[in-house]
This record gives structure tokens, C-alpha cells and sequence, in this order.
């Protein structure tokens, strides 16, 4: 069963098995508006939860990405490479960015369950 | 605003907030023996007139370029600029503006700077350039840091023809980085293999040609080993007029093209401030430093300028932009963007064709001088010449002389051991009496020699 777990920077967590697939929220996406260009992580790269993992540049801004749990990139959305715009059309879907093996399932217990980033995001309104 | 100095209550109040008792008590940390305890050595002050005088008396012990027989290269080129080059850059829409922080409103900068990167890219052979770094040297070191973080690794290896001080400022950098920086032994005969010197940790290989010492070097082997183990190839280049005359690194497969641009548009100027030029292939422009002018059309399809790909830059990325050099030499890209027009395409090959003349003239001079011989097989406007005594000490008696004769290698590498090595440049200006006087003075200086 899949699972999907966000964090307080809009990056998402798609739990598949001991893989994270990562990228940024839907909501991220529209606040950021058109995105230009993708600065993916090395495959093999070692990533502590917190850590900066890629950037997503848009017209104006430049924005990283954190590593929602710690591991190591073991894949990277070469698709988001060529076409940055999926990340606006689908970014929960072809939009990921990486994936990243999970060390410590724990660290999934501090992320937002999706109801709870629903929560959140009404704050930030 | 006001910009006066602190008066006596600022200064109390400012020691009070610190808690120090009085100004020496900020220097505590400074060792007692370090610090000077006499007020400085300076002469009482002297009327205007006086000033004049005395500043007169010493300028005019400096020997101007444009005054002797003058053949000192080595980074930074004597040549023709002519006078509407000065006179255009001096108009003070161009003279008085900084770098475009409101870029759009500055149509016509933005043109010069669109028009200047036209020039540097179509030069070096590569797709894009940027609006200029400071100089060749900083270039440089610019280009290895984007050779890093195109190919994640974090070594590079600088042959030995690379200009000394392009190799300092590329160490400096790499020491504050903790990047690993190779330094070749200097290498006047062109003769290293650098290609053995590249693994899989490399990540640039940076190449001069011509080289220091003036040799030409043909760049494409080493960009085909520099890419089948994945590094990159920086190409340098000091003397941007023999870009006139020669491939261009785009055509010889390099991946960064690196150099200074003084010797187009701009005098000696003492050393600086000069212009870097830095082009390098569409694919990696994303993490090319640098301020970036691009076409466009305005809402009402007319053509305009703007800066784009500016989130590279720091105003927008911060500590994570592609370098902290977020402006340019603009006056300075002006001049070589006037001075190239100028010239044009035929023009910067005939007068690159007078400068390889030139140097081939004085090599034959000087190399048929009995004991001394050009240490290269192919150059430009630069050679290097081997003396039979140490060459700091000849150069100096040809100044004695009024003659520039080049710069020793002891000068820039006073433990290489080449201390009979000696950089000469001949340009278009230099006429064929400069040459006959050069080569004159150095037989005399030697024959002296001879009869000791």
C-alpha cells in the first residue's frame, strides 16, 4: 500500500515499498508559477532529512528542495529534466523529482499525513 | 545623507556601548611588538604648488610603454586602440552607469552587453558568453568552480603553460573551496602530457594557448581525453588578438573558453582594471557565472534587451547563485565591443596577421644572436627566449638602455629554475627599429659579457 506524507517546505513523500518518491506539492507548484528548469540531486548522493536535495527554478525564483527523510537518491525524474513543466501539470504524478531509499521509516512519523497538509496549507491562507 | 566624520561624542558613546575604555583598547587582540607606538613617518603637508612639483618629478621617473622599445607581454598587451574608442566609451550615459540593478530601462547597456557576448562567442567558437567577469585571471577561477559543479567532482589540473598567476588565483580559490588543485611544472617546451594527469576524479583539465611562454597548443587530444574519462576542458587564453590568427578553442572541442580581453579596446592601464571573457556550450549555461543579456521583443514586438537566466544569479539565489560576481567590467566589455567593431571581422585577422609578422621578425633577430635561442616551435606574438646568464639581470640592463625587453620567468617563478628565460612579445606596434634596437642592445649587453 502506498502512502503519502508531505512536510512543512511542500515536499511531497510517495511511500512505495522502501522508496520515497519525492517532489514538490501541487500547491508549491502553483505558488511558484511556471517552472523553467530542474537542478536534480547525483544518483548515489546521501541525504540527511533536511538536507537540500534539488532546486526548482521558476521565472523569478530559485527554490530547494529537502530531502523529506534520510537516504540515498537511488533514481531521478530524467523526464522533469527535459520538460520542467510536467512539475505544473502533474506535480505529484510525472512531475517527482527523485527517489530517494528510506534508512529510517521513523522519520516518516514527523511528516504530515495528507489530511494534516490540507490543515496546514489553510493556515498559510 | 551626510557623510561627515565621527566628532569626539560619537566616538565616546560608540567606546561606551563596547565597553572599551578608549580606541587602542580595540586593537587588544594585536600583538604589543606589532603595533606602532610613534605616530606615522610623514612629511608636514606642503602648499599645492609644492604637491604638484614634487608628484611632477616623480611621475616623470616612470618610463611610459608608448616611449621606449617595448616587447613586455606576459598577460597583458600593448597594441593599437584608436582614438574613437576613448571618445565614444567617455559619453557619460555609457561612463556614469553601473551595472543595470533595473536592467530593462537600460536599453542601450543591455544592447552593448548583448552585442559584446555576440562577439566574445562567435571568437572563441562557443554558443553563449556572458557580459564580462573582472579579468582573465578571475575568469579562470570561475570556470573551474562551473567545471565542479557541472561534473559533481572536485579536482582540477592546470598545465603548466597556464600564465603563473592565472594558476595562483585558481589555488587561492580551490584552498578556500578545500577543492583539489593539480599545478603542473612549468612547461616552456610545450612538452607535458597532461592527458595522463587526468582520472575519474577530475573534473577539468585548464589549458592555456597560447600558453605563458608563448606557445601555440593544439587543444583537441586533450579535450578528447579530458572527455572519455568525464572531465571538461577550460581553455585560456591571455592574448585575445591571437583569436585573430588561430582555431578557436570552440572548434578544438573545449568546454569552458576562458581569457582576457585587454588587448582588444583597452591600454595597459597599470595592470587594471581589465575584462574577462567567458563562453561556454547552450547546455551549460545554467551554471555559467556571470551577468547574462538576451534579446527579446517588447509587448509591442519591437526588439529589446533584458538579463535573463537571472536565477543563477545571487540577488535571487543567494548563497547558492553560480558565483558572488553578480556585475561586469562593463566600460571596459565597451571598449572591446568598439574596438572589434571597429576593426571587424578582416581587420582583427590583418592586424593579428602584423603581430605574428612582427614577433616572427624579432625571433629571427634574436635568435641569431650567438649564445641565445627561442625556445618554441609555434607561437603568436609571444615567444620565449633562452640567454646564456640569468635573464632578470639582462632585462634590466636593456631597461638601463631604455628598452622593455620581456619578462623574466625568475619574476612570476622565482624557483622553477628558468631563470634563462626571458617572455617576449612583439605586437603592431612595435616598428622594426624597436626590433633592431632590441636585438642591438641584448648582442652588446652580451658581447660585455664575453669580454669579462
Amino acid at each position: 500500500m502506498t502512502e503519502t506524507r508531505y512536510t512543512k517546505d511542500h515536499e511531497y513523500a510517495r511511500v512505495e515499498g522502501d522508496v520515497a518518491v519525492v517532489g514538490i506539492s501541487d500547491h508549491a507548484q502553483e505558488a511558484l508559477g511556471d517552472v523553467v528548469f530542474v537542478e536534480l540531486p547525483a544518483l548515489g548522493a546521501k541525504l540527511a532529512k533536511g538536507d537540500s536535495a534539488a532546486v526548482v527554478e521558476s521565472v523569478k525564483a530559485a527554490s530547494d528542495v529537502f530531502a523529506p527523510v534520510s537516504g540515498e537518491v537511488v533514481e531521478v525524474n530524467k523526464e522533469v529534466d527535459a520538460q520542467p513543466g510536467l512539475i505544473n501539470e502533474d506535480a505529484t504524478g510525472r512531475g517527482w523529482i527523485f527517489k530517494i531509499k528510506i534508512v529510517n521509516a521513523g522519520e516518516l512519523a514527523s511528516l504530515l499525513s495528507e489530511a494534516d497538509y490540507a490543515v496546514f496549507l489553510k493556515t498559510l491562507a | 545623507m551626510r557623510y561627515l566624520p565621527l566628532d569626539a561624542v560619537d566616538r565616546a558613546q560608540m567606546l561606551t556601548r563596547v565597553g572599551a575604555s578608549d580606541v587602542d583598547a580595540l586593537f587588544a587582540d594585536i600583538p604589543a611588538a606589532k603595533r606602532l607606538a610613534a605616530p606615522l613617518d610623514l612629511p608636514n603637508g606642503l602648499g599645492e604648488i609644492e604637491v604638484e612639483r614634487r608628484l611632477a618629478r616623480m611621475a616623470g621617473r616612470n618610463v611610459a610603454a608608448g616611449s621606449v622599445p617595448f616587447f613586455l607581454g606576459a598577460g597583458a598587451y600593448r597594441h593599437h586602440v584608436p582614438a574613437t574608442v576613448d571618445h565614444l566609451i567617455q559619453r557619460s550615459e555609457f561612463l556614469t552607469s553601473y551595472t543595470p540593478y533595473q536592467p530593462e530601462i537600460a536599453q542601450g547597456t543591455l544592447q552593448v552587453l548583448f552585442e559584446f557576448q555576440s562577439q566574445v562567442a562567435a571568437l572563441t567558437g562557443m554558443e553563449v558568453a556572458n557580459a564580462s567577469m573582472y579579468d582573465g585571471s578571475t575568469a579562470c577561477g570561475e570556470a573551474i568552480l562551473m567545471a565542479h559543479r557541472l561534473t559533481r567532482r572536485r579536482k582540477a589540473v592546470l598545465s603548466g603553460g597556464l600564465h603563473p598567476q592565472y594558476s595562483d588565483v585558481a589555488a587561492t580559490l580551490g584552498a578556500m573551496a578545500n577543492d583539489e588543485i593539480v599545478r603542473l611544472p612549468l612547461d616552456p617546451r610545450a612538452a607535458e602530457d597532461i592527458a595522463t594527469q587526468i582520472d575519474d576524479e577530475t573534473s577539468c583539465v585548464v589549458v592555456q594557448s597560447p600558453d605563458f611562454f608563448g606557445n601555440l597548443r593544439d587543444l583537441k587530444p586533450i579535450a578528447a581525453a579530458a572527455h572519455a574519462r568525464g572531465a571538461l576542458l577550460v581553455a585560456v587564453f591571455t592574448e585575445a588578438v591571437s583569436l585573430g590568427a588561430v582555431r578557436s578553442p570552440g572548434e578544438m572541442d573545449a568546454d569552458i573558453v576562458v581569457g582576457e580581453g585587454q588587448s582588444i579596446g583597452n591600454a595597459l592601464n597599470f595592470g587594471g582594471p581589465y575584462v574577462g571573457l567567458f563562453a561556454t556550450r547552450l547546455k551549460n549555461v545554467r551554471q555559467m557565472p556571470g551577468r547574462l543579456a538576451g534579446e527579446t521583443v517588447d509587448a509591442d514586438g519591437r526588439r529589446s534587451f533584458v538579463l535573463t537566466l537571472s536565477t543563477r544569479e545571487q540577488h535571487i539565489r543567494r548563497e547558492k547563485a553560480t558565483s558572488n560576481i553578480c556585475t561586469n567590467s562593463g566600460l571596459c566589455a565597451l571598449a572591446f565591443s568598439i574596438h572589434l567593431t571597429l576593426l571587424g571581422e578582416a581587420g582583427l585577422r590583418r592586424v593579428a596577421a602584423l603581430n605574428h609578422a612582427a614577433a616572427v621578425d624579432l625571433a629571427e633577430r634574436l635568435g641569431s644572436i650567438p649564445g641565445v635561442s627561442v625556445v618554441n616551435d609555434a607561437f603568436f606574438n609571444e615567444f620565449t627566449i633562452r640567454t646564456p646568464r640569468a635573464a632578470a639581470g639582462l632585462v634590466d640592463e636593456l631597461a638601463a638602455r631604455g628598452i622593455v625587453g620581456g619578462l623574466p620567468v625568475s619574476r612570476l617563478a622565482p624557483r622553477a629554475g628558468l631563470d634563462d628565460l626571458i617572455v617576449v612579445a612583439a605586437t603592431e606596434v612595435s616598428t622594426l627599429t624597436d626590433r633592431q634596437t632590441y636585438a642591438e642592445a641584448l648582442a652588446r649587453c652580451l658581447q660585455a659579457e664575453g669580454k669579462k
